[in-house]
C-alpha cells in the first residue's frame, strides 16, 4: 500500500464515517439525557426519504435538508411522547419507530413518485455537490488539462495530495458534521444547558429538586437527536447518493449505537469511534480479503469487526463503558 | 375430531379446485425488490407485458425476508396459482421442497439450480458469461486507462460467473488490461446497498478504472451514479439501464428475464417442466443493449467486434469458460 492508496482509503473512510458520526452524536444527546434511542436507524431513514423527495420536487437541496430534519424531528417527537410523557418502554418505542419508518418511507415514496418506493435521481442544485477548496486539485483542473484527476493527484507533492484527496472535495455536510463534534463537546461540558442535560441522565430527581423541568430537558434532548439524525439521513440521500432507495440506511443507525457505546458517551471519542468504523468499512470496500502474512482474513470477519469490537468493549477489556445512570427509566415525580 | 378433519379437508380441496379453474400465474420477487431497475424489474416487465396483451391478471409478492420464501410459495400454490414463477437462485431449494407437496402446480425458477429437478419444476438459467464477455470486450475497447472495474452484488458463484465472462472478454481485447473486481457483500442485503456500491465504484475509480460493470441488482444504481458523477463509463445489467444516465452508460448486459417470464405465463398450465432451460446468445436470452442513449459511445469498431464475437460464440468457434466449470476463473482470481 503506497501513500496515495492510504489517502484514498482514508478519504473513503471519512465519507462513510459521517452518517455514523451524526447519528452517534444524535444518540449521545438523547442517551445523555436518559432516553435510550434505538430508533436512530428509523429516523435517518425517514429523513433520507423526505430530504430526497422534497429536493426532487423543489429542485432545492436546502429545502430537502429542512424537510429531512422535520421528518426526523417528528419521529423523535413520537419517541419523546411515548417514552417521556407516557413513560413507555424506550426500547419498544425505538423499535416501533424503526418499523414505522421502514414501511412508511416506501409507501409515501411510491405514492408520490410511483417508482417502486424510490425517489427520482437528483442532480445539480437538488443535491449537495463536492466542494473544491482553494488551491486543491479537483475536477476543474482535470477538465482544464484534459487529464484524469487521479493522474494529476498522483503527480502532486504529498502535502498537496493530503489536501486535495483527503481534505478537499467533500460536501458541505461533511465539514458541518466535523464541526458538530467540538460544538457538541462545548454544549455538553461548557454550558449550563449541557450540565443540566447530563444531570438529567444521571440523577433526574436532583434536577427536579433544583426546580428544573425534567420533562422539558428530555424533550429538548430528543428533538436535538432528531435534528442530528435528520442531517445524517439527508447526507445519505442527497450528498453520498442522489436519491432515496428502500432501506438505504442499511443498519448504519445500529452501527452508530455500537459506536456510541464504544465512545463511552463522549463527543470526541464518538469521532474516533465512528472514524474507526468508517475505516473498517472502507477497507472492506477496497480490499475484499485482507492478507496478513500467509493468512487471509475473510471479508466476513472485517464486516463483523465493528460489532466484535463493541462486544470486546462491553466485556470490559478496553475499559469500562458506563451508560448514564438513569438511562432507560421514565422519570416519575415523587408525590 | 375426525369429522372436523374431513370437513376441513373437503373445504381445502374445494378451495384448491375452485382456484384451479381460473388459474392465475404468480410471480415472487427476490429480496432485491420488484423495482430494482434490474433483475426483478425485468421479471415484472415480462409479467406486465403478458397481462397487457392477454388482459389476464397475476398474483405477486415482494419478499422482505429470507423466512418468507417457503411461506409465499405455499400460499400461492394453495391459492391455486399456476404456474408459480420465482426469481433468484435462492429460491431453488425451497421450490424443490415445496413442489412435492403440490404435484398439480407448476413451479418455474429463474437462475436456480437443483441436482434433481422434480417433474413439476422447470429451472431457467441464462448464459450470463457469454453476454458479460461481450460487454467486457466493449469495456476494454472504451477504456483509456487500461483498467476496468467489476462490482458484484452478493458474493455467490452466479455473480463470479458474470465477472469471469467479463474479465475474459476484456482480456481478449487487451491481454494486459487490469480487471478490478469487488463484491458488495456476503448477505442478500448486498443486492440493495447503493451507498456501498457507490463507494466501491469510487474506490475502483481511484485505482484507475474508467469503465465499471455493475452486476449487483439495486446496488448497481449507486455504482452507475458514482460513475456518472466521476465522469467515467458504466455498464448496466439485466434490464436495459442505458437510460438511467444517458451518455454515461456504455451499454447494458441484457438478461431477458422478461422474455422468460412472459413465455412461462403465456404457456400457463401447459408450461414445460421437469428440466432445465438454458438461454444463451443464440436464443437471444442474453445480449448487449444498443439504443439512442449509448449510440454516441459505441464506435463502429466496437459494434463489429461484438457482432463477430457473438457469431463465433453461437457457432461454437469461441468458447467462453463458465465459472461453474471448475469453480474458478481462468483469467481472474476472485
Amino acid at each position: 500500500m503506497d501513500f496515495l492508496e492510504l489517502l484514498q482509503v482514508l478519504d473513503s473512510s471519512l465519507r462513510l464515517a459521517i452518517p455514523l458520526l451524526l447519528a452517534c452524536l444524535a444518540g449521545l444527546f438523547s442517551e445523555r439525557a436518559g432516553i435510550f434511542d434505538i430508533g436512530l436507524e428509523g429516523k435517518m431513514l425517514g429523513a433520507a426519504m423526505m430530504a430526497a423527495a422534497i429536493a426532487a420536487i423543489t429542485g432545492n437541496v436546502w429545502l430537502g435538508l429542512l424537510a429531512g430534519i422535520f421528518a426526523s424531528v417528528v419521529l423523535a417527537g413520537i419517541h419523546g411522547l411515548a417514552s417521556i410523557t407516557f413513560r413507555g418502554d424506550q426500547l419498544i418505542s425505538g423499535v416501533a419507530i424503526n418499523f414505522l419508518a421502514a414501511g412508511l418511507t416506501v409507501v409515501v415514496a411510491q405514492d408520490w413518485f410511483a417508482q417502486g418506493g424510490r425517489t427520482p435521481s437528483l442532480d445539480g442544485a437538488a443535491r449537495f455537490n463536492p466542494i473544491e477548496l482553494p488551491f486543491a486539485i479537483g475536477p476543474s483542473d482535470a477538465a482544464e488539462t484534459g487529464r484524469r484527476l487521479n493522474e494529476l493527484i498522483a503527480e502532486a507533492s504529498p502535502i498537496q495530495q493530503v489536501y486535495s484527496e483527503l481534505i478537499s472535495g467533500h460536501t458541505l455536510l461533511v465539514y458541518l458534521a466535523l464541526l458538530a463534534v467540538p460544538l457538541s463537546w462545548w454544549v455538553l461540558y461548557r454550558t449550563r444547558f449541557g450540565l443540566r442535560l447530563r444531570a438529567v441522565g444521571e440523577a433526574p430527581e436532583a434536577v427536579d429538586t433544583a426546580g428544573i423541568s425534567v420533562i422539558r430537558l428530555r424533550f429538548v434532548a430528543v428533538i436535538l437527536c432528531g435534528v442530528l439524525c435528520g442531517i445524517a439521513g439527508a447526507y445519505l440521500s442527497t450528498a453520498l447518493l442522489g436519491g432515496f432507495v428502500k432501506d438505504m440506511t442499511a443498519g448504519r443507525g445500529f452501527i452508530a449505537l455500537a459506536a456510541l457505546i464504544f465512545a463511552k458517551w463522549r463527543p470526541w471519542y464518538a469521532l474516533s469511534a465512528t472514524l474507526l468504523f468508517g475505516f473498517l468499512q472502507a477497507v472492506v470496500v477496497r480490499y475484499q480479503n485482507v492478507e496478513v502474512g500467509n493468512f487471509t482474513v475473510p471479508v466476513q470477519f472485517m464486516d463483523a469487526l465493528p460489532y466484535i469490537l463493541t462486544v470486546v468493549i462491553l466485556a470490559g477489556f478496553v475499559g469500562k463503558a458506563v451508560p448514564p445512570r438513569a438511562g432507560g427509566q421514565p422519570y416519575v415525580k415523587e408525590r | 375430531m375426525t369429522m372436523m378433519k374431513t370437513l376441513l379437508g373437503t373445504a381445502a380441496a374445494l378451495a384448491v379446485t375452485a382456484g384451479a379453474g381460473l388459474a392465475e400465474p404468480a410471480l415472487i420477487f427476490d429480496l432485491g425488490g420488484k423495482f430494482d431497475k434490474s433483475f426483478n424489474e425485468a421479471a415484472f416487465n415480462g409479467a406486465q407485458k403478458w397481462a397487457d396483451e392477454t388482459g389476464g391478471t397475476f398474483l405477486e409478492i415482494e419478499l422482505t425476508s429470507e423466512a418468507q420464501r417457503e411461506q409465499a410459495l405455499r400460499r400461492f400454490a394453495e391459492a391455486g396459482a399456476n404456474p408459480v414463477i420465482t426469481t433468484g437462485f435462492a429460491f431453488a431449494t425451497p421450490v424443490g421442497e415445496v413442489a412435492a407437496d403440490y404435484p398439480d402446480t407448476k413451479f418455474i425458477n429463474i437462475d436456480g439450480w437443483l441436482p434433481e429437478v422434480p417433474a413439476n419444476v422447470q429451472l431457467i438459467s441464462f448464459q450470463e458469461h457469454e453476454g458479460s464477455y461481450l460487454v467486457g470486450m466493449m469495456a476494454a475497447m472504451a477504456s483509456e486507462s487500461g483498467t476496468v472495474g467489476f462490482v458484484g452484488g452478493m458474493d455467490i458463484p452466479l455473480i463470479r460467473h458474470f465477472g469471469c465472462g467479463y474479465a475474459q472478454g476484456a482480456k481478449a481485447v487487451n491481454p494486459d488490461i487490469t480487471v478490478v473486481a469487488n463484491m458488495t457483500g456476503t448477505t442478500p442485503a448486498a443486492w440493495n446497498d447503493p451507498v456501498k456500491g457507490g463507494e466501491i465504484a469510487k474506490a475502483q475509480m481511484s485505482q484507475g478504472a474508467d469503465v465499471i460493470y455493475a452486476a449487483a441488482g439495486g446496488t448497481g444504481v449507486g455504482v452507475l451514479e458514482a460513475a456518472a458523477d466521476g465522469d467515467i463509463l458504466s455498464i448496466g445489467v439485466d434490464s436495459n439501464q442505458n437510460h438511467l444516465y444517458p451518455g454515461k452508460v456504455l451499454t447494458s448486459m441484457l438478461k431477458r428475464v422478461d422474455v422468460a417470464v412472459y413465455n412461462s405465463m403465456k404457456a400457463g398450465d401447459a408450461v414445460e417442466t421437469g428440466g432445465f432451460t438454458v438461454l444463451g446468445l443464440a436464443e437471444e436470452g442474453v445480449g448487449v443493449a444498443m439504443d439512442e442513449n449509448n449510440a454516441a459511445l459505441v464506435s463502429d469498431e466496437m459494434k463489429s467486434a461484438v457482432d463477430e464475437a457473438r457469431d463465433k460464440i453461437i457457432a461454437g468457434d469461441l468458447e467462453v469458460v463458465a465459472y461453474y466449470a471448475n469453480d474458478s476463473c481462468p483469467v481472474h482470481e476472485f
